[in-house]
């Protein structure tokens, strides 16, 4: 497929857009100098990546992500950041210094290459993802889950139960240690 | 639309979260590369699943599975996050050596 027809595809356009506002907002939360915008750039990347779903018909992902991640996750993070007093103006100390930054960005750019040349070789630019014509509708996945995956599903509710124990547990005081006064 | 595209996306939105989770020093940013990490892969299984087009959506199942699981480790990371700041007065990773030798 070469890149004028891919271009002259609509759907196409719609995921170039998306695809730069997710892939610069999450550059943006890996490097931002201040804690609450990188979160900020944390809620467009997640929204970006929900619209992304959307376009490939994945409704009921899409609106999950916004509802969890957006509605509940953005706010634990920045209920962290406000107990964890790190400072909300911007600092030079949240992240590593260069020295530690270049093996990072080599050993980063190192493993994109890899997958990338490995899908380049399975797939090359002639794998076409048929557009969906209509999205994929909740009782088709709430069957799928509730007859194929019905042991992944109860498992994940007991990780969801034992986070909630375990988070309540660590959370909380602990009465039988005597607090070590500062 | 073809699947190298989301596929290439993905991948360096999980190459750009690894480079956050090395470099971050603030523990509650280090969770935050690995959301944009999990928010990769996401978009690969759903990618996928529409790719190969399959009637039991076994894509979107395990992206819900994911999501799921992310929004555990995330409690359960700033439950930590929160502990070792009541007990060491810092959120800095780097700190945080007292098992290392």
């Amino acid at each position: 497929m070469s890149i004028g027809d891919w271009l002259t595809e609509a759907a196409n356009w719609v995921f170039l857009i998306l695809a730069l506002v997710t892939f610069i907002s999450a550059v943006m939360v890996v490097l931002s100098q201040n804690v609450v915008r990188a979160v900020l750039y944390l809620v467009l990347t997640l929204g970006g990546s929900a619209a992304l779903f959307l376009l490939l018909g994945a409704e009921f992902v899409g609106w999950t992500v916004v509802l969890v991640y957006i509605g509940a996750v953005i706010i634990l993070f920045l209920i962290g950041i406000m107990i964890t007093k790190a400072p909300l103006t911007s600092t030079a100390d949240l992240s590593q210094p260069i020295s530690a930054k270049v093996p990072a960005a080599l050993l980063s750019v190192l493993l994109f290459t890899v997958v990338a040349w490995a899908v380049y070789q399975s797939f090359g630019f002639d794998a076409l993802i048929p557009f969906p014509d209509e999205a994929t509708t909740t009782a088709d996945l709430g069957l799928s889950i509730f007859t194929n995956w019905i042991i992944p599903f109860e498992t994940v509710s007991f990780v969801l139960l034992a986070a909630l124990v375990g988070g309540i547990s660590l959370a909380r005081r602990d009465p039988t240690v005597v607090e070590e006064r500062r | 639309m073809t699947i190298i595209q989301f596929i290439i996306l993905g991948a360096a939105m999980f190459a750009v979260g690894l480079f956050g989770v090395l470099t971050r020093r603030n523990a509650v940013l280090v969770l935050a590369s690995v959301e944009v990490m999990l928010a990769a892969v996401n978009i690969n299984l759903v990618a996928f699943d529409t790719y190969l087009a399959d009637p039991a959506h076994t894509g979107q199942v395990f992206a819900l599975f994911v999501i799921a699981l992310a929004a555990a480790e995330v409690g359960i990371g700033i439950a930590i996050v929160l502990m070792i700041f009541r007990n060491r007065h810092s959120a800095d990773v780097d700190e945080l050596d007292l098992m290392k030798y």
